[in-house]
């Protein structure tokens, strides 16, 4: 291979002369990144789930006293949960079902013999997941604000609780996807996402449970993450370092377990 | 480095579990070459082609792909072949256009995509999502993103299965421009015509082992008996005629008046018929060669019944 470029466009003429050769990973990076984000953004499914979901549960429980919400603004206590959710549905719930099929469909596989490496793609998937986060969170907070939301607290904790939620949720979604079929990933991602939405804390406080039920509740990542969110955003709390930790256990266990036991096939 | 074979494989073996898919196997590709894997199914075509794109580890045996280990060396080796799956391989949302186009991304001097998605047609899928294709056509985007990054090494695991005639032209086209533009590509199929008109190597696979190799013409002779017909005066003297052929030759009238002698049939036989048939005043009609298609020998190796 010491002919230069040059010299080889000289001696090659027809249109499928092989010049082989992987682009840049930054270039690959990003394609990959826009390619899922389209696919996601495209499934309607999947923006029932992500957007509409979470934007409507905000709407129609702010409005009316359907649950006890505590001292306060409902939507004050609501939308810290809200987000919460917007994260699950989206790291954990869409991305397990999208990667379950992708999977199904030999869509990892061929990727796999493409010039994009394996944690390249998968830095794409998370990039994915987290341009939609950010549309979610856009969203929602323009909603909140509408309803009257007054949050506190600092931006740096409440970014560090996404993030560590996202690669919780991530590991787990994951995990699922790529061990499960692809329908069994469907079934499952859909009812934890339910189960989690009704005993995570995001719009049921977990007061409403008996003391030692909401003990057990709190160690979930829905509910650290919907629990550590709202001492921030509700109660002006500096760093909620115990809601943070419990994230990071489920992220290195789901992130560890989905390295581990992921196939791609 | 452009002597070694495109693809070398040495005994390799793969199970699956308890079930032996590939069992000894031997394959060289020289580069530039079309070569065709022919056998029944599961007769290990898939396993073996997937043992050489880096997606199994051998159990047993060499493979070399480019001159590299396809699962040591993948980083090195991906870049360099394209790769078409027995099936799959596209997101299921996305259109076939936009799956190449952003294959095309993923390499460093890709083909012009929308010269390809003319050519093959693609455009006509339109704006319908893969999972919703019809039969044949999700194989025309797989077979253009295994190219569209100039591989030097094409793998297409029965790129023609399902498709029209019109697009199974389109796609034995493209593959001879692949192989007169200096890449090499391994095919597999069912269709006898596609390795007979496509391939200038043949390799019929069965239960995991090469049971024939060779160029296509070379395996239809095969040293087997072809079989020259003709018809004639009814009630001719074949006697006299096999005293002048070579020893393992034969000949009978089917029905009378109709001829058939089975041997090697070159030039040096129908000379000999024809000087027979004027020495008897036999006009001889209907003089007709039928050589031994690939199709034959397939089916005289891997046997006529249904495989359960
Ligand atoms: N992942 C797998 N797990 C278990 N057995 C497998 C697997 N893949 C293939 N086999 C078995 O290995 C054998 C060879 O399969 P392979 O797919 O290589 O055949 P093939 O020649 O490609 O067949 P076809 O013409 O049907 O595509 C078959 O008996 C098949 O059932
Ligand atoms: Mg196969």
């Amino acid at each position: 291979m010491t002919a230069t470029t040059g010299a080889r466009t000289a001696t090659a003429t027809g249109t499928f002369t092989p010049q082989p050769g992987a682009a840049p990973l930054t270039r690959m990076i990003a394609a990959q990144t826009v390619l899922e984000t389209r696919m996601l953004l495209r499934n309607g499914e999947q923006l029932l789930l992500t957007i509409v979901i979470p934007a409507l549960l905000l709407v129609v429980f702010s409005a009316a006293p359907i649950v006890t919400t505590g001292a306060g603004k409902r939507v004050d206590f609501l939308a810290p949960g809200l987000l919460a959710l917007a994260v699950m549905s989206t790291a954990f719930t869409g991305q397990a079902i999208a990667t379950g099929f992708e999977r199904r469909y030999g869509v990892l596989k061929r990727l796999g013999a493409s010039p994009l490496p394996r944690w390249a793609l998968m830095t794409a998937k998370t990039g994915s997941v987290l341009v939609t986060e950010v549309l979610q969170v856009a969203l929602l907070t323009v909603i909140a604000l509408a309803l009257g939301w007054s949050p506190h607290g600092n931006a740096t904790s409440v970014a560090l609780l996404l993030v560590l939620g996202t690669a919780a949720f991530s590991g787990l979604g994951l995990l699922m996807a790529g061990t499960l079929k692809a329908e069994a990933t469907l079934a499952a991602a859909n009812l934890v996402f339910l189960l989690l939405l009704v005993g995570g804390g995001v719009i049921v406080p977990l007061s409403t449970f008996p003391h030692g039920v909401a003990t057990a509740l709190h160690m979930l990542p829905i509910s650290a993450l919907a629990e550590g969110l709202r001492e921030v955003l509700q109660h002006g709390a500096g760093m909620p370092w115990g809601d943070l930790g419990i994230l990071a256990v489920w992220a290195v266990l789901g992130l560890t377990a989905a390295g581990r036991f992921f196939r791609w096939e | 480095m452009q002597s070694t074979p495109a693809v070398e494989v040495t005994g390799l073996v793969k199970r699956y579990g308890a079930k032996t898919a590939v069992n000894g196997l031997d394959l060289s590709v020289p580069r530039g070459c079309v070569a065709a894997v022919l056998g029944p199914n599961g007769a290990g075509k898939t396993t073996t082609v997937e043992t050489c794109e880096g997606y199994r580890r051998p159990d047993a045996g060499h493979v070399r792909v480019l001159g590299l280990d396809p699962v040591a060396e993948a980083a090195s080796l991906r870049p360099r072949i394209g790769v078409m799956l027995q099936s799959g391989g596209i997101y299921p949302g996305a259109r076939a256009a936009e799956m190449l186009r952003h294959t095309a991304k993923l390499h460093r001097e890709p083909l012009d995509a929308n010269a390809l998605i003319e050519r093959l047609g693609l455009g006509s899928c339109g704006r319908i999502p893969y999972r919703r294709l019809s039969g044949g056509q999700p194989q025309r985007p797989a077979l253009a993103m295994a190219i569209i990054g100039r591989p030097e090494l094409v793998f297409l695991d029965e790129p023609t299965a399902g498709l029209d005639p019109q697009a199974r032209r389109a796609t034995w086209d493209l593959v001879r421009e692949l192989r007169a533009d200096g890449a090499t590509v391994v095919l597999t199929t069912h269709f006898m015509d596609e390795a007979e008109k496509l391939a200038d190597t043949v390799v019929i696979i069965d239960g995991g082992k090469v049971i024939a190799h060779g160029a296509p013409e070379e395996l239809a002779r095969g040293g087997a008996k072809d079989t020259l017909r003709f018809s004639g005066r009814p009630g001719l003297d074949l006697a006299s005629l096999l005293k002048a052929l070579p020893a393992d030759t034969a000949a009978a009238e089917l029905t009378p008046g109709s001829y058939w002698v089975k041997g090697k049939v070159d030039p040096q036989m129908l000379a000999t018929v024809t000087s027979w048939c004027a020495q008897h005043s036999v006009m001889p009609d209907r003089i007709a060669v039928e050589r031994r298609t690939l199709e034959d020998v397939f089916l005289e190796l891997t046997g006529k019944e249904l495989r359960s």
